[in-house]
């Protein structure tokens, strides 16, 4: 294992360090682990509280700020938070407007979260909650633990961010929040495997030639193993998947996340790639990002998010935002 | 009545624990990497250290004390689905000891029971599922049978243990529809499930605590 670290069991509090040298606008609470923003939540502004496991930057540290979230809980490496740096943040940030957890849907988030949102309703603060599981790689079955929460998750937070801005009660805040959860796919493909600091060594061997498709965000192995290809083709074993799940026709906001380990110069090959082929099927691409936005450590590998958006989106996604990790309009 | 779990037992039961968690800790991340994300070892070994410091430093006078320690401090330092998990386990464990200052083989076994329930209600877990679970019911199950026909603490928690390694080990041909091994589907098949593995060393450092009381 090679990697700028010094000890494996200090990454994630040094890099906690290292995100509040790097941005004074965020506050970063080093015990509870939970980035916010610098100023207090708005009287009246509904508040929104994210987290997850860390090795996915900028998510979810990077997307607190202005336009988006009040605040994320940092896990340890590719695992959950805990319930009470969840209170704490939920605590901190709520104006008595209520708060919403945005949750990704993995189990142990969920766990988390669920025991979280319990512990602050016994304080009496208002929570809801919506989770992402947007993943088309999974099949989703009333008998599994569904499909994985990914590149929706950074959509969503854009979107419901700017609504909280402008005021919105969080019952509206909810049904949005919803609305993009419902609007959006994902597929993602992996050239190599990642490694996980504590581990030493990557979570799966991937030969030369092979590539696994329908990878999740922590490492775990994709539905299947395929020779590698072409970006051409590789291009449709991401878009087909996602055409094949929902009607995916007319404006989208389109999100081509890097998984860490892949140059910008292979993401927008591969984004020339998909864009006319999600054009072709008559996805008007509206919006688009490209570049590391919900990444797997050190992955080689792409993630592809279509999220079907009507004008209201639209015009949340163009709204201001500032954040280490998204940035305009301000 | 003498062969009772006392709290000191207890204590030495999750003593035990961590010592089996710490030198499996390797084994289970292992096992994590092949059908989850590579982390169960180091997060359980994080969450024991944590449990072993805190009672050390709380010396609980009773079973529920102790449990509800061990359970809470589980939940705030684990992260991911072990820590609800392996949390809600003992907070329902403690509540079921009661005020009781040492438990016999029923109430142990009824203690078994209430945890066992516990993780099912959070995880929403059935057997064969290839999760904790499936080593947790048979332990529960050969817990309350041995009981019943009047066997001491130590019979009873060889039984579990016994129960809880076949359960491990019929996880391996299981396909996953719980956690982040259900993502692999039908490559999820033929593996030790890393949540049946660690809760069968829970089982086991019980037995091993118990004979050496």
């Amino acid at each position: 294992m090679k990697k700028f670290i010094n000890d494996p069991a200090d990454v994630l509090a040094e890099a906690l360090r290292g995100i509040q040298a790097a941005h004074p606008d965020l506050r970063v609470d080093l015990d509870d682990r939970v980035i916010y923003r610098g100023d207090a939540t708005r009287a009246g502004k509904v508040a929104l509280v994210s987290g997850g496991g860390s090795g996915h930057e900028p998510m979810h540290g990077g997307f607190v700020g202005v336009g988006m979230l009040d605040a994320a809980c940092a896990g340890e490496v590719f695992t959950s938070p805990t319930p009470d740096q969840m209170l704490a943040a939920t605590k901190a940030v709520d104006s008595g407007a209520g708060v919403l957890h945005i949750v990704k849907n993995y189990t142990g988030d969920v766990l988390n979260f669920e025991m979280a949102a319990e512990l602050a309703a016994a304080e009496g603060i208002r929570v809801e909650s919506v989770v992402v599981a947007d993943d088309v790689a999974v099949q989703d079955s009333l008998y599994t633990a569904g499909r994985r929460g990914v590149g929706t998750t950074v959509v969503l937070e854009k979107i419901v961010g700017a609504a909280a801005e402008e005021g919105a009660d969080l019952d509206a805040i909810l049904a949005l929040a919803q609305r993009v959860s419902e609007n959006g796919r994902s597929m993602g493909v992996a050239l190599t495997s990642c490694t996980v600091p504590a581990a030493g060594k990557p979570t799966f061997d991937l030969p030369e030639d092979e590539m696994e498709v329908g990878v999740g965000i922590h490492g775990e192995p994709g539905r299947r193993r395929v020779p590698l290809a072409s970006a051409a083709e590789i291009a449709k074993l991401l878009v087909d998947p996602i055409l094949a799940d929902v009607d995916a026709t007319g404006p989208a906001i389109v999100l081509l996340s890097g998984l860490g380990g892949t140059p910008l110069i292979e993401q927008y090959l591969m984004f020339g790639e998909i864009a006319p082929l999600l054009e072709r099927a008559g996805v008007e691409v509206k919006r688009s990002l490209v570049g590391d936005y919900i990444t797997s450590l050190d992955m080689a590998g792409i993630a592809l998010t279509v999220v079907k958006a009507d004008d209201e989106m639209l015009r949340l996604w163009d709204a201001p935002v500032v954040t280490p990790g998204l940035r305009w309009g301000a | 009545m003498a062969g009772d779990a006392t709290t000191r037992d207890l204590i030495g039961w999750i003593e035990r624990f961590h010592d089996l968690v710490r030198e499996h800790q390797a084994e289970l991340t292992e096992l994590d990497s092949v059908i989850g994300d590579a982390d169960h070892g180091s997060n359980l070994a994080r969450g024991m250290d944590a449990v072993v410091a805190k009672v050390q430093a709380d010396a609980p006078t009773t079973p529920a004390d102790l449990f509800k320690t061990v359970g809470m401090t589980l939940v705030s330092t684990v992260g991911g689905a072990s820590g609800p998990l392996y949390g809600t386990f003992f907070l329902r464990f403690g509540g079921s000891a009661g005020a009781a200052e040492a438990l016999d083989a029923t109430a142990l076994g009824a203690a078994l029971r209430a945890g066992l329930d516990g993780v099912v209600a959070r995880g929403k877990a059935a057997p064969g599922d290839k999760t904790m679970i499936d080593a947790l019911t048979p332990a529960a199950d050969a817990w309350d049978a041995a009981a019943a026909s009047g066997a001491s603490v130590l019979d009873a928690a060889s039984a579990a243990r016994d129960a809880a390694r076949e359960g491990r080990d019929s996880t391996i041909p299981l396909v996953a529809r719980k956690g982040r091994a259900s993502y692999l589907g039908e490559r999820s098949a033929g593996h030790l499930d890393p949540g049946a593995a660690s809760t069968t060393l829970l089982i086991e450092a019980l037995a091993d605590a118990l004979a050496t009381s």
